[in-house]
């Protein structure tokens, strides 16, 4: 059975009938014996990065969570629940992230060209380091394959953990894992078969 | 690389989908959901599902096809018509859109934007604007492109980036149902003017216009149109793989 975190953030009817359409087991849950009982947990959010992180805590997830993954337990963040799993984000002020894997979340607006709009809204290739998706959860996918994107801040200096890239004038993050933890800043629920293939490959981590 | 976005818009009444031309005489198409399905297997990049349904009856009927669509088409759905309130964002949101999109509701009350966008983040709110030249200016028009505003469509539009619209749709009144093309001029006053993406509306009759429009329009992330698709005067597919043969990065 597969976990869907819910701290009150974000909406979450479409990661559910995604999850349903591949015939994945999945429940909504704030509860932490659900949570420790799941095989698999996903961290999903939208809005902004410092009333979820409150929100997280306020609930008491975000010790829940540090501690599946502490168990090995397969945890995947989607968009800002990828954000979420870093150390720290600057977007309205500083705050704290869960800090499973390395790097910040800064805004694109300085580092992308002044012709690109922002948001980062749209269908964007993925990139893998080496040209070709060396991480389990790609593996049902092909280096160029395009996903829905939709943020206005990313993953920074991730380093070794950066396990997909999009380019958007630079290679902004697209994915990162460290050993059983993953975050993918696109969509994977409205990614169409491309992000349902992701979904699946998390399934079989 | 970014790919620029084919959108189809599905004009909702009462369940139904339904496209005026120049906003009159409606004409009944097809199932909405059947519709969306079809869509996104022709590589349609995101769906536009317009409620334009007065009754409470229609808007559950609405809410119910969007519950239906969002659990078997998976690219995201925005979502406008009768958007007033934030408790509107609720209501469609929680069925399955992604983004929601106010047109007169903000020209009623301009702190919708904010405050949805404060609620709900900017990528969430889209920025509807319906337009036409009067007297030499781009004038905003309000219910449905029947009622002038008086407002200049640049300074609104520049108003709602300002208070958190993430995303613009400019619907050029002109050349809607013309099927001569975007309109390129009011489109590319837009762009130059905001930071956030636009989608073009209004004008579309065949593949030839949305090339122009890309590569006319840099600035102009997605095409948006509704009948031509709907009555098989342009494949999707077929655009796409078009678009891609000009050198127009498209997902296919």
């Amino acid at each position: 059975m597969l976990a869907i975190v819910d701290y009150g953030v974000g909406n979450l009817f479409s990661l559910t009938c995604s999850l349903q359409a591949i015939g994945a087991e999945a429940v909504i849950t704030g509860d932490e014996g659900v949570l420790a009982s799941a095989d698999r947990v996903i961290l999903p959010g939208v809005g902004a990065f410092g009333d979820a992180a409150a929100a997280l805590r306020r609930t008491g997830m975000d010790k829940a969570i540090l501690r599946e993954a502490e168990k090995g337990k397969p945890l995947l963040g989607i968009c800002l629940g990828m954000q979420l799993l870093l150390d720290y984000s600057t977007e309205y002020g500083r705050h704290r992230g869960l800090g499973l894997i390395p790097g910040s979340v800064q805004a694109i607006r300085p580092v992308v060209p002044a012709e690109y709009k922002v948001p980062h809204m749209g269908w964007n290739a993925l990139h893998f380091p080496g040209d070709r998706p060396a991480h389990p959860l790609f593996r049902y996918i092909k280096e160029g394959d395009c996903v829905y994107f939709i943020h206005s801040y990313a993953g920074t200096d991730c380093g070794e953990h950066t396990i997909a890239t999009a380019e958007y004038g630079p290679e902004l993050t697209a994915a990162v894992a460290r050993n059983n933890v993953c975050g993918v800043q696109f969509h994977p629920e409205k990614s169409g078969a491309v992000g349902l293939n992701i979904l699946k490959a998390f399934c079989k981590l | 690389m970014i790919t620029r976005r084919i959108i189809p818009c599905l004009d909702v009444k009462d369940g139904r989908v339904v496209k005026g031309v120049n906003f009159q005489g409606l004409a009944d198409v097809s199932s909405p959901v059947e519709l969306a399905r079809y869509y996104s297997g022709c590589g349609a990049d995101e769906l536009v599902f317009y409620d334009i349904t007065a009754s409470a009856e229609g808007r559950a009927l609405f809410t119910d096809v969007l519950r239906q669509t969002a659990a078997c088409v998976f690219i995201p759905l925005t979502v406008g018509g009768g958007i007033n309130t934030l408790d509107d964002f609720d209501r469609v949101l929680k069925c399955g859109a992604d983004k929601v999109s106010v047109n007169s509701g903000a020209l009623r009350d301009p702190s919708l934007i904010s405050r949805a966008a404060r609620r709900y983040g900017n990528q969430c709110v889209v920025l509807s604007v319906d337009a036409k030249r009067v007297d030499g200016q781009f004038r905003v028009f309000a219910r449905g492109g029947r009622e002038d505003t008086g407002l200049d469509a640049i300074e609104w539009i520049k108003s709602g980036v300002a208070s958190g619209a993430g995303e613009i749709v400019l619907n050029s009144i002109d050349t809607d149902g013309v099927k001569d093309g975007f309109d390129l001029e009011m489109l590319s006053a837009v762009c130059g003017v905001v930071d956030v993406p636009v989608i073009a509306s209004g004008g579309a009759g065949s593949i030839q216009d949305f090339v122009t429009l890309f590569r006319t329009l840099p600035g102009v992330g997605a095409g948006l149109a509704a009948s031509i698709f709907h009555f098989g005067q342009v494949n999707i597919s077929e655009l796409k793989r078009a678009l891609a043969a000009e050198g127009i990065p498209v997902r296919l």
